[in-house]
């Protein structure tokens, strides 16, 4: 399978590798700035260093030479270029964060929802939902309508110099146009809690055709021929199950799902339960109804998330964690 | 031989320290707080920076974590950096430059220092009690939702910000109504300037942060709907008002350590400051634009492009006042008679780091390169550039050169040469790898990273332990100054400032004999 773009050995020292129509407008300007702040640097470290040598302290120069308190031309010439500079860098700051903020009237739109701890995407056009991998096609331009279902999360694609924070009860924008397919890191940059560093996702990026073809896969429902525990096996990563529960015994968030199938599980309440398919079900769609002792109450309800289909695979799934 | 009394061994037992009225002992008092604030936020400093040597778990589990960067910040910011160099040095010294006996309001002024130890124990109880893991921003909804022990760590933010706004009164009102004759407002050491304009801010903006918290509390018990959107609420209005103080606050915390810069710079070159004037009215200019420049915390928040436009503007315009000062003072050492002790390596490091952090705010200020760099670790190092590399610099720079005025002893000047260096290296190990990694999209806040970016976290924490060694240095060879450092002379480092015209340290009444006029100004070196 193919491998997600990496970050840092790709593009240059200071900027990921490049992928989308306006990414090569902020390297340019970074690169602008950069450069102009390094020559500035060096040339105030470089007076700085050169009277701490010249007016060094000595037997010879034991009195300060000259008073100097101010020289109108100097400091004319100081304070005129640094605002100059500045308002050039604000205006072409400001041209390209005009063009990033509004979206092209064709542009292909898909809705994201933020949730701890993980991104779902839906396409309103076919009604097909995914988790945790946004598949879209190259060279067209993409607009995200994205929104949150509880705290505040960021939405983040390096690679494509986009960023947008995502509110509960509110609708925020987003686009862009990648120029190359591949598979580029998806980033939750605003804290939302113990797994925001887990709070990644993949955008997909696929040619025209393969993305029609996988769009059709997708409604015609592929899943139908997987067996029920595989395809709760591929649920468990892809809706983002693993970033609260291991299948290994370690406490994350929530319990484990190893060997948890036909335990008896001791409440908050004070009462006891056993874990049989409808108790796991319930704790699917209804989470808050049954705490385990010992766990905060905090996984979000599956209810609309996932289908029938989907939530008797997850079962079978673990059942098979002895 | 007679000890000669001073303000250290005039009155003796705790309790004449504990309700003295005596700036100077107020200061002295505030300097122990804030360094032990500053010690423990720094061990939850290099507690995050071990946990970051591995892409995954280490040492602490992911909630450990992120209750230990909400303290790291939260100590750093309400505990240490906004009342480090004006309660302390502002107490022991003001008073002293304005030629007078004490603050205008000494009461008051022993009120806010005791405020200020009512709300740490408030943040302490709450680090018991369950602790908090929301960033010391507490952004709503997720502090309004989360569990843990945030009442109290929001009641402690609370009251802490009474203790800053009664000292800001009382600095403003003793600039104005208590200076000695003669001593006439442009012949008041910059120091005081900038101590006047962070007083402004303090008085002025830090309510603002009052109420914020205050209408959090009353969300979380009563569930008043003002931030939460399940409650009807708006989340971005938390920030908007958040920053709204928090942004004049950075300046708070960088004006009294531009004043201290000044002083360092004329004392060791022995000049008059470069543009005096000037500097004195940039530091009320950036006192004004810091309260218009809070919305560029928020340029992917949602706000409306045009505002964002504006704040994109504005924080450009105050961006020169401090460019400004940055050349004044490298001008003042022009033709000077440069004295190459601890406080000026310090002013040194000051100039570069202050710069290098300034023109990152450049990057971060321009509207479409803050979109990919916004909450990443540039931010994060952008920030400690300006206030590790800008204000903590310039504390130090500040605590070397009038620790011999305070408490009348030298320290070794060796030892404290070879904790500079490891101060200045380590520091640049630790932040400038920040940079690069959150060039490259590593995303701030985050217990996990993908694997590629270890090398970076790496070279940074080993950067975090090289620090460690400076400050641990620092204080060996201060508490050993202390126990038994070589006397310090009146005035060791030939200043012409007023503090260096008494005795080190003063006597309890500051001068000997109270100045009946004073009509030199701080930096008459031609005069000398």
């Amino acid at each position: 399978m193919e491998k997600v773009k990496p970050l840092l050995s790709d593009g240059t020292l200071w900027i990921p590798g490049s992928y989308s129509s306006f990414s090569s407008n902020y390297d340019s300007l970074f690169y602008f700035i950069f450069w102009l702040s390094v020559i500035f640097t060096i040339a105030i470290v470089g007076v700085t260093l050169y009277f701490s040598f010249k007016y060094k302290r000595s037997e010879s120069n034991l009195v300060a030479k000259k008073q100097i308190v101010h020289n109108n031309k100097l400091e004319i010439i100081w304070t005129a270029i640094p605002f100059v500079i500045v308002m050039f860098i604000f205006y072409w700051g400001f041209k390209d964060y005009l063009y990033m903020t509004v979206s092209p009237e064709n542009a292909y739109e898909v809705r994201v929802t933020g949730k701890k701890w993980f991104w779902t995407y839906e396409y309103p056009e076919t009604g097909v939902k995914t988790v945790g991998e946004l598949v879209v096609p190259v060279g067209r331009p993409i607009k995200l309508v994205m929104s949150s279902t509880d705290v505040l999360h960021s939405f983040y694609i390096p690679n494509l110099r986009v960023k947008r924070d995502v509110v509960p009860n509110k609708y925020s924008n987003l686009w862009f146009d990648v120029t190359q397919e591949g598979i580029y890191q998806i980033f939750c940059t605003e804290y939302c809690g113990d797994q925001h560093s887990n709070m990644d996702s993949k955008l997909i990026v696929k040619s025209y055709e393969d993305f029609l073809d996988w769009m059709e896969e997708q409604k015609r429902g592929a899943s139908k021929d997987v067996p029920l525990d595989l395809l709760g096996k591929k649920l468990y990563k892809e809706q983002g199950c693993n970033s609260c529960h291991s299948l290994d015994g370690s406490v994350v968030v929530g319990p484990s799902w190893k060997g948890i199938y036909g335990a008896q599980r001791l409440l908050a309440d004070g009462s006891e339960v056993k874990v049989d398919d409808n108790y796991l079900r319930e704790s699917i769609v209804y989470p808050a109804k049954k705490i385990v002792k010992g766990y905060p109450n905090i996984m979000a309800s599956y209810a609309g998330l996932l289908s029938d289909r989907e939530i008797n695979g997850i079962i079978e799934y673990i059942k098979t964690l002895k | 031989m007679t000890t000669v009394s001073n303000y250290i061994n005039a009155k003796k037992g705790i309790l004449s320290w504990i309700f003295t009225i005596d700036h100077k002992r107020i200061g002295i008092m505030y300097l122990g707080f804030v360094l032990l604030a500053f010690f423990l936020g720094g061990m939850f400093a290099l507690l995050l920076r071990l946990e970051l040597i591995t892409p995954n778990e280490l040492i602490l589990t992911a909630r450990q974590y992120n209750q230990v960067f909400t303290l790291h910040g939260a100590i750093m910011v309400f505990l240490f950096i906004i009342p480090s160099i004006p309660a302390t040095f502002g107490n022991f010294f003001l008073p002293i430059q304005l030629g007078t006996i004490d603050v205008a309001f000494p009461k008051l002024n022993l009120a806010s220092l005791w405020i200020y130890v009512l709300g740490a124990i408030f943040c302490f109880y709450s680090i018991l009690s369950g602790s908090v893991d929301t960033g010391w921003t507490f952004y709503t909804p997720y502090s309004s939702t989360a569990g843990g022990s945030i009442i109290p760590m929001v009641t402690g933010v609370f009251i802490l910000g009474f203790s800053s706004i009664l000292t800001g009164i009382n600095f403003i009102v003793t600039v104005h109504k208590m200076r000695a004759p003669g001593l006439t407002w442009f012949k008041l050491p910059l120091f005081v300037w900038t101590l006047y304009a962070t007083a402004i801010i303090q008085v002025l903006a830090t309510p603002v942060l009052a109420i914020t918290l205050l209408l959090l509390v009353l969300e979380k018990t009563m569930g008043l709907g003002i931030f939460d959107s399940a409650l009807g609420g708006d989340p971005v209005l938390f920030q908007h008002f958040f920053w709204f103080y928090s942004h004049p606050a950075v300046y708070i915390m960088i004006l009294p350590a531009m004043g201290v810069i000044s002083e360092v710079v004329a004392t060791f070159c022995k000049k008059e400051l470069f543009g005096y004037r000037i500097m004195a009215y940039s530091s009320l200019a950036i006192a004004i634009i810091a309260f218009l420049v809070w919305g560029h915390h928020l340029f992917v928040s949602g706000q409306s492009p045009f505002i964002t436009m504006l704040f994109s503007l504005l924080t450009f315009l105050v961006g020169i006042p401090s460019g400004i000062k940055v050349f004044n003072w490298i001008a003042t050492m022009y033709a000077g008679t440069i004295n190459m002790k601890t406080p000026f390596l310090y002013f040194l490091s000051f100039i570069f780091l202050f710069t290098v952090g300034g023109f990152t705010g450049v990057v971060l200020g321009t509207l479409s390169l803050d979109i990919h760099l916004h909450d990443t670790y540039f931010v994060v190092a952008h920030f400690h550039y300006v206030m590790m590399g800008g204000t903590v610099m310039a504390f130090l720079a500040g605590l070397h050169y009038w620790w011999p005025k305070m408490f009348g002893k030298m320290y070794n000047e060796v030892a404290a040469i070879v904790a500079f260096v490891f101060i200045f290296i380590g520091f640049n190990v630790t932040f400038f790898s920040q940079f690069i990694l959150g060039a490259n999209g590593m995303p701030r806040r985050y217990y996990n990273y993908i694997d590629e970016f270890q090398l970076l976290h790496f070279t940074s924490t080993v950067g975090s332990w090289l620090l460690a060694v400076g400050f641990f240095i620092s204080l060996a060879y201060f508490i050993s100054s202390l126990r038994s450092g070589k006397k310090a002379s009146e005035n060791p480092w030939e200043s012409s400032a007023l503090e260096w015209k008494t005795a080190s340290p003063p006597v309890t009444q500051n001068f000997s004999t109270i100045p009946k006029r004073i009509d030199s100004g701080p930096y008459d070196y031609d005069k000398a």
